[in-house]
This record gives C-alpha cells, sequence and structure tokens, in this order.
C-alpha cells in the first residue's frame, strides 16, 4: 500500500475575520476518487486552492506526492490538474487553441500539443466544436473542454472543483462516468468537491463531509451510513391492498415495528431492515396483497443532512 | 526539441494577440492615424510650398514634423499626448479582472508557472504592442517626410526622433500600468476604466487649470511662476509635454525664463541632442520612475491578492 498522495495536515485559513478551513486533517491515498462534500461556503475551495499553492495557509501544510504546496507550488502544480468551478476559457480562440495554449503553458511542443488536443477533444465529444470559438459554448461544453484542459498536461491527481455545476442531470452522469472512467484507465487520483450529494456519491471511493471547514467525518459512503444510522430504525413502506384494521393490529404486535400508519394503500412504519420478512409474511397472513416493499436506504443526503442539522453534538 | 517556448513568452504571445485582434485596439489605431495623418499632412503641405510660414530657419524640418501644426489640428506631439493614455488605458484597465470574471486566472495560474509570470506578461504583452504602435507610427511619418521633402533626415535629428519615440512608450507605458493596477483594485472591469480615465481626464484638462488657480494666489510673479511649474511637474502628462517638446525644439535653451543678463554672450545657435537632454533629464528621470512605481505596486497588489474573490 502507497503512502498518501494528498497529505493535509492540520490546516488553518483565516480570511479577515472568518475561518475558511479550521485545523484540517485529511489524506488521500494514489488512484482513489475522493469526493470532498459540503454546503456552499464550507471551505471545500480553500483547501483546493491551499492545495495548489495557489492561496497561503495561515497554519499547517498540505503536503502533494511529497511536495508542500506552499514552497514548492510548481511541483505540486506539475503533476496536478486543476478545473475551477468557475472555469472558461478566453472565448474569441478556439477549444482547441485553448487547449494548446495549456499544453504550451506545461512546456508540450506546438505539434505534439495539437495532436493531443485533438484527441482530447474527440474524448470529451467535442471534436467538431473544438474548432468553434469557445465563447459560443453552452455550459456543459465548457465543463467538458475544461476535463480536457485538465488531463492535456497528463496529470497525475485531478482536482475538480464543483464539476457538475451548471450541466442538465444526463450529462451530469456522462460526465461523472467519464471522470470514474479517466481515473481507473490512468491510475489517477481524483479529488473533487460537491454539494450535489447524491450526484457524486456513485463514483466517489471514499468521501469526506466538511461542515464550516472541519471535517466532520470521512470513509466510504456505506460506511459513514452504517456507522452513523447502524443502530437505527429506518423507515419501512409497503404497498398492501386492502389495508384494514386487523392487518395494522397485527403488524402492531409484532416485536420492532413501530409507529405504524395506514394511508390509502400505503402503510408506513419505522423498524430495522431485519423486520422485512415479518412483515411480508404479515400482510400475506391477513390475506392482503403485497405489491411493495421498501425500505429507506441511507445515502449522503441523509448523512449530510444529519450532520448539518444536528450539528456534531450528537455523534 | 527547439520548439518549446518558455511558457513567458507563450503568455505575452497570447497577450500580443489579445491585443492586435481586439476591437478597442483596432479602433483607438485607426483614430490615432487618422488624426496624425490629418495634421503631418498639413504641415508637410505647407513645408513643400511655403516653409517660411513654419520658422524662419530650414534647419530641423524633420522636427518640424512632430511639433509644428497648421490650420486647426494640433501637431503630432499633442496628439500623442492626448491619445497615448487612451492606448494605454485601453490595454491594462481589464488585464487582471476579466481574466478574473471569465475564469481564465484561476485556470492559467494553476499551471506550473510562477505567479508574476501573469502579472508580467501583462505588462511585456502591453509594452510589447505599444512600442510597436509607437515606432511604426514614429518611422511612418518619417518615411512620409522623406518622400515629401526630398532630402534625408540629419543623423541628430533621427536621434532625436528615436528618443521622443523611446519616451512616448514610456508614458504610454505609464497609463498601462495606472489601468493594469485599477484592474487589480477594481473587480468591475467598467469601474477600473472609468476610474483610469478620469484620472487621465483630470490631468489633462483640470489639472492645469487648478495649477494655475493655486499659483494665482501668489502676489510676487516669480513665486507663481516656481509653484506652478513645480505643480505642474507632478502631472505626468506635463512632464511628457515639457520633455517632448525640448527634444524636438532644438532652439530651446533652458525650461524656465532666462533672464537677459544670462542670455548676454551666448550664441544664437541651436542646442546638441545631449544638452537637451540633460536640459530634462529630471523629466525623464521622474517619468521612468513614475511608470516603475506604478508598476510595483500592480505587481505587490496582484501577488498578495486571493485567488478566489471572498
Amino acid at each position: 500500500m502507497d503512502g498518501p498522495i494528498i497529505q493535509i495536515n492540520d490546516l488553518v485559513k483565516n480570511y479577515d475575520t472568518n475561518t475558511a478551513v479550521d485545523h484540517l486533517n485529511l489524506d488521500i491515498r494514489k488512484g482513489e476518487i475522493f469526493g470532498l462534500l459540503g454546503p456552499n461556503g464550507a471551505g471545500k475551495t480553500t483547501i483546493i486552492l491551499s492545495m495548489l499553492g495557489l492561496s497561503e495557509p495561515t497554519s499547517g501544510m498540505v503536503m502533494v506526492k511529497g511536495h508542500d504546496s506552499t514552497t514548492e507550488p510548481l511541483k505540486v502544480k506539475k503533476i496536478t490538474g486543476y478545473l475551477p468551478d468557475d472555469v472558461g476559457f478566453s472565448g474569441n480562440s478556439t477549444g482547441l487553441e485553448n487547449l494548446v495554449y495549456t499544453a504550451m503553458l506545461n512546456g508540450i511542443p506546438r505539434n505534439e500539443a495539437i495532436e493531443s488536443a485533438e484527441e482530447l477533444l474527440e474524448m470529451v465529444d467535442l471534436k467538431e466544436a473544438g474548432h468553434k470559438k469557445t465563447k459560443t459554448y453552452s455550459k456543459g461544453m465548457t465543463q467538458r473542454l475544461g476535463l480536457a484542459d485538465v488531463m492535456i498536461k497528463d496529470p497525475e491527481i485531478m482536482v475538480l472543483d464543483e464539476p457538475t455545476i451548471g450541466i442538465d442531470p444526463k450529462g451530469i452522469n456522462e460526465f461523472l462516468d467519464l471522470i470514474r472512467n479517466l481515473s481507473k484507465e490512468k491510475g489517477m487520483t481524483v479529488l473533487l468537491s460537491s454539494h450535489l450529494l447524491h450526484q457524486v456519491q456513485k463514483i466517489c471511493d471514499r468521501v469526506g463531509i466538511l461542515v464550516e471547514g472541519k471535517l466532520l467525518a470521512q470513509g466510504k459512503v456505506d460506511d459513514l451510513a452504517n456507522e452513523l444510522f447502524g443502530g437505527k430504525d429506518t423507515s419501512i413502506t409497503a404497498e398492501v391492498s386492502p389495508i384494514t384494521d386487523e392487518l395494522i393490529q397485527a403488524l402492531s404486535e409484532k416485536e420492532g415495528i413501530k409507529e405504524i400508519q395506514g394511508n390509502g394503500e400505503v402503510i408506513t412504519m419505522k423498524g430495522n431492515r431485519d423486520v422485512a420478512p415479518v412483515i411480508s409474511q404479515t400482510i400475506v397472513q391477513n390475506n392482503a396483497k403485497l405489491y411493495r416493499l421498501s425500505y429507506k436506504e441511507y445515502g449522503l443526503d441523509e448523512i449530510y443532512q444529519h450532520y448539518f442539522e444536528g450539528g456534531t453534538t450528537d455523534v | 526539441m527547439s520548439d518549446i517556448v518558455k511558457p513567458f513568452w507563450v503568455m505575452v504571445n497570447k497577450e500580443i494577440s489579445d491585443h492586435v485582434r481586439s476591437w478597442r485596439f483596432i479602433i483607438l489605431v485607426a483614430l490615432i492615424l487618422l488624426t496624425t495623418t490629418g495634421s503631418i499632412y498639413t504641415v508637410l503641405a505647407v513645408i513643400q510650398q511655403h516653409p517660411a510660414q513654419l520658422s524662419a530657419h530650414t534647419d530641423f524640418l524633420y522636427l518640424k514634423l512632430f511639433t509644428k501644426s497648421t490650420n486647426n489640428l494640433p501637431p503630432f506631439i499633442t496628439l500623442i499626448g492626448f491619445l497615448g493614455p487612451l492606448v494605454g488605458i485601453a490595454l491594462g484597465f481589464d488585464a487582471v479582472n476579466s481574466e478574473r470574471d471569465n475564469g481564465t486566472l484561476s485556470r492559467v495560474i494553476s499551471q506550473p508557472i510562477p505567479r508574476d509570470y501573469f502579472i508580467n506578461s501583462k505588462f511585456m504583452g502591453g509594452l510589447t504592442v505599444i512600442v510597436s504602435l509607437v515606432f511604426a507610427l514614429g518611422f511612418l511619418v518619417l518615411g512620409l517626410g522623406i518622400i515629401y521633402i526630398g532630402l534625408p533626415p540629419a543623423f541628430d535629428e533621427f536621434l532625436r526622433v528615436v528618443v521622443f519615440l523611446i519616451l512616448t512608450c514610456i508614458y504610454i507605458a505609464f497609463w498601462l500600468n495606472l489601468g493594469i493596477t485599477f484592474s487589480i483594485l477594481f473587480r468591475q472591469s467598467s469601474t477600473s476604466a472609468l476610474s483610469a480615465l478620469a484620472i487621465w481626464l483630470f490631468f489633462t484638462v483640470f489639472y492645469s487649470m487648478l495649477v494655475q488657480f493655486v499659483a494665482n494666489a501668489f502676489y510676487y510673479r516669480r513665486a507663481a511662476q516656481v509653484i506652478s511649474q513645480s505643480l505642474s511637474r507632478i502631472s505626468p502628462n506635463y512632464l511628457f509635454h515639457e520633455l517632448t517638446t525640448i527634444l524636438l525644439t532644438p532652439s530651446i535653451r533652458s525650461l524656465g525664463g532666462l533672464s537677459f543678463r544670462q542670455m548676454s554672450g551666448a550664441l544664437p545657435s541651436t542646442l546638441p541632442l545631449g544638452q537637451s537632454m540633460l536640459l530634462v533629464w529630471p523629466d525623464i528621470t521622474a517619468l521612468i520612475a513614475a511608470t516603475l512605481v506604478c508598476f510595483g505596486i500592480s505587481y505587490v497588489l496582484f501577488m498578495k491578492q486571493e485567488i478566489r474573490a471572498s
């Protein structure tokens, strides 16, 4: 197992009056997709800027592949591709010209740059649009060009700040798939930030939840859910016909089922996951038809809401 | 391979091509070409027909192309002194804030380049455009003169013109740097454009009135003269006007007035270039200093500023 490729040690960043990042520690391993999640203003972008040496931390340090971001930003920027949340391109140049410019800033000769820019444009599905001026691009196209722009320096680490912002739902899935495939094919480490939780949970190996500059939790989405809600009851919904008082009565007599409510053709109740077979059995025994039985899965939304609403006190 | 271009020059190249292709630059160049051609053309017509109308002496004819005028058109140096700052401001006022708005700033400086490349390339790009423009214009005037007059310029004349063009570049670079500084200070490019134009307008139009007003408060004429001169020299416009006039008019022997006693025994001849430059050396130093200070301020501001608007 390799050591972490990104190490954030006790990072603090103060702006004039407020603290954007508060004693943050985080390790990101090589080859993983890490999602930095949190509401707007949680300090995601600040962490990313400190990591790239674009913003000087008040205290603490960020090490990227053994280089200190504050003292050796050039070495860090050489191996890191960054897609800012408000990414833009010079509007009067074509997509291809913009990519070639970035490549040349990375010391790639012009001919090679044009070649790889054309390949990348094809990859992000902008083959034809690549020869149009970027001011005619839609937000989704700009975002895809941004990804190509990140890829053209052939980075070891991709840092994507709110990559899904402003893209339509279908585009988001394609875009995220693209990121995931790239990361897996090339063994690239990806750090992406987002406030839209359910979108990115699909592609992240691990996530960290950031609120007010503090990392509240980190780990796999499932682990986080188990950790948080493992012992707790989840809400179970059953679509049943017909719903009779006897059925409700029978259900309420079973152990582990609480707060039963019949409403039209739906019964909602609370209980542990293990009670699902008991519920279905009871319904069938009462001569009712069971159309659907579902229990709520905890995703990032719930985890996030849990932290955000409940604060840190009950964890 | 030899075709790896250093990132800094890649950035400067981009700046230049962006400037040259922008409409505002094209419009300004057209404006300058139109006015200066008009001015030069009328002077040339006079030189061809009645050179005596310009001055009693027919020496330094080429310099008169730049300093004299007929009809209602102002002479070349006045036009350049007036329109040059506009070019500088136009090239600089949205240098940083527009890139910030477009989201290109954070993308570019996250490339493996030192942060100051960004601001340095803005200055170098703008300066290159200015130097090309000013020298092209100056040499065009000389060329036009050769065609019309039929005599080559004397070497001393040529040198004076070159020094004048270099100083014009420095003067415009001052306004470029002022524009760049404002583009860092203000997040809105319209705000920075208006602020830079306000300063330009203040110095071209109102400052001399203000100086006159202050100087009038003094009873003694000598004191008023000293005060008005030293106050005037705070203005880069005045500095530029003073030093170009003296450089291009070899017969001027002093910045202030000369008393009859000082004049007695002096030969009614012109000054050599070295002496003319000596006369305006403080002006030249001040102009260069103002330009560098302005760049220094913009450099420090840019390096200290957070990349993200917070």
